[in-house]
């Protein structure tokens, strides 16, 4: 059984008020994500990600196709027992502590008094919110209600977890905690699938991705065997090395380009042959010393860039 | 049961965070000044205003708390958006939106009783200190339990207002369901007149339209038996029993209609 599926997901919106025209928001996802994958839910701004978490989670109904959780329809109560969801800049009630808003959240699930107060507390721990748990939500900041987000989507151990922009409004620390916290929730048997238009954030944790533009699906699979992501060179950086060294490197067409960074480093481009360590193994025995070596390839924007080229056009269709 | 009990207690909490109840010492002030100053003006009379004021003032206090709360309870979730979460808990939108209601009426209930008792507190000081031959004169002791009636007819009054605001607030902004709220609860007042509205006028159209608004439009004079008991007379319990199964069904198919725009509804 999958964890979700989706069938020809289809939204249309209304837009204008005297003559309303569809907009369409999503356009026919079909979408099968496996129990205890990490899934990332990718594309830039505007291109259907949050509207299919909330077709997903029925905050809004579709105008066709069909949708379901763990083998059952989206809306399903039993199926919201086994779920977990944190929207997109979540708003929280904010006369309640982060311990009390917690607590009311796992009231809904049914869990007794004192099990909802250790609930409360070992997540808050978790995301890491210290003393502060005890002060009403309006004085937290952005990063800190987002921590209490995750915290409260897992309050009732879910099965899936459903994460909207989870790394919005993080510092560089906050993400690192929360990427541990997502693979810390995949190691639990959790199916996590989360949005971002971050490719970074998709690299790091997800077996598989799906790729939105304009409200299609525009690929889906594992990344790295992604041809649009596939490596078309390498970034090779290093220091102490002399210009003779570097001429006659640049001479066997074993770099393409070399650029002079502060401090004596260079950074060079190398082509995919010959293999990448054969070079830096070269110049290193010429007296130049490593300090990085990245694949260089296309990012997610510049993968968007083109899709969202070839596919506006078709976005705004005339009235049905 | 459970997840709207819970629901509503959070509504109760979030009036007492956002200190809706300090609308209780005011009206503690302006009781206790008013009885002050009608105590210095009248003699024999200042009861019987009293009683007139207290139950308006509660009366009143509790419409602006039923408007003014009801129609931000559901407005306030979509617009901030706090309900995209709730509503991913394990709960019905009906289990939300009722929730939502009885937290508001468990506020008003809360409210009402307090402002009874400082009423009758006030009303037992004025007989304590009234010489015998001035409370002779009253037609019914000032604190007669009678007017209790009067209280509970205000409190299913508040029932079918908070109910009115509620279902506004499914479809449409604050300041409209304020104003479809107050429009309603204003010519629910007058509704004896707009059934006899067909005698007075030659128009058979306008006498339709006024017939037609006479039926959809509760009959919220029918909550009011303030003149009666603050006049002894008497309040028959049949009254009592008919406005009650009247109040009760009205309220049940407001949040009725209320709970089948919201199901349908999208957040977008």
């Amino acid at each position: 059984m999958d964890a979700i599926r989706t069938e020809a997901l289809t939204k249309h919106y209304k837009v204008g008020f005297w003559r309303p025209r569809p907009y369409l928001a999503l356009d026919g996802l079909t979408l099968q994500v496996g129990q205890g994958e990490v899934f990332g839910f990718l594309g830039p701004n505007g291109a259907g990600k949050t509207t299919t978490l909330k077709l997903l989670m029925q905050l809004i109904y579709p105008t066709s196709g069909h949708a379901e959780i763990l083998g059952k329809p989206v809306g399903d109560v039993g199926v919201k027992r086994r779920i977990g969801y944190l929207p997109e800049q979540p708003y929280f009630y904010d006369y309640l502590t982060a311990q009390e808003l917690l607590e009311y959240f796992a009231a809904l699930f049914g869990f007794a008094a004192a099990e909802r107060r250790r609930r409360a507390a070992a997540l808050l721990d978790e995301v890491g919110i210290g003393a502060e748990r005890r002060l009403p939500l309006r004085k937290f900041s952005k990063g800190m209600l987002q921590r209490v987000g995750i915290a409260q989507a897992v309050i009732n151990d879910p099965e899936i977890v459903f994460l909207d922009e989870p790394m919005s409004g993080l510092d560089p620390l906050g993400r690192r905690e929360i990427r541990q916290l997502m693979l810390r929730l995949r190691d639990r048997g959790c199916t996590v699938f989360f949005s971002s238009h971050v490719l970074s954030d998709a690299e790091t944790l997800c077996s598989r991705v799906a790729i939105l533009a304009n409200g299609r699906l525009v690929t889906a699979g594992r990344l790295s065997e992604m041809l649009a992501f596939q490596a078309r060179g390498w970034e090779l950086v290093v220091s102490g090395l002399t210009d003779a060294v570097l001429t006659q490197t640049q001479e066997r067409g074993h770099v393409t380009r070399a650029t002079r960074l502060a401090d004596g480093r260079y950074a060079l481009e190398l082509p995919l042959t010959p293999p990448p360590e054969q070079t830096a193994a070269a110049l290193i025995a010429q007296g130049a010393a490593l300090v990085s070596l990245t694949p260089v390839r296309d990012t997610l924007e510049d993968f968007f860039v083109r899709q969202v080229s070839g596919a506006t056009e078709s976005r705004m269709p005339g009235p049905a | 049961m459970r997840v709207i009990a819970h629901v509503a207690v959070n509504v109760f909490k979030e009036s007492v965070r956002d200190k809706i109840l300090y609308n209780l010492v005011v009206f503690a002030v302006l009781l206790i000044s008013a009885s002050y100053l009608i105590g210095e003006l009248t003699a024999g009379q200042d009861v019987k205003i009293i009683k007139d004021l207290g139950l308006a003032a509660i009366s009143m206090f509790g419409l602006l708390i039923s408007v003014f709360i009801g129609i931000g309870l559901v407005w306030k979730e979509v617009e901030k958006r706090s309900i995209y979460t709730l509503l991913s808990k394990p709960m019905r939108r009906q289990e939300f939106l009722l929730g939502k209601y009885c937290g508001l009426v468990l506020t008003l209930i809360i409210n009402v009783a307090v402002m009874t008792v400082a009423f009758y507190a006030v009303l037992a000081y004025m007989e304590v200190t009234s010489p015998v031959n001035i409370r002779a004169s009253w037609p019914a002791p000032a604190t007669d339990l009678a007017m209790l009636k009067a209280v509970a007819l205000i409190m299913l009054e508040l029932m079918l207002v908070t109910a009115i605001a509620l279902f506004f607030s499914t479809f449409s902004s604050p300041f409209l369901s304020a104003m479809l709220t107050i429009a309603v609860w204003v010519i629910g007042h007058f509704n004896e007149d707009l059934r006899n509205y067909g005698a007075t006028i030659a128009s058979p159209v306008a006498a339709s339209i006024a017939r037609g608004v006479y039926y959809v439009v509760p009959n919220f004079a029918a909550f009011d038996v303030k003149l009666q008991v603050v006049h002894a007379q008497a309040v028959p319990l049949r009254h009592m029993a008919l406005t009650s199964v009247y109040g009760i069904t009205y309220v049940a198919f407001v949040l009725l209609g209320a709970v089948i725009i919201f199901s349908k509804r999208d957040f977008k």
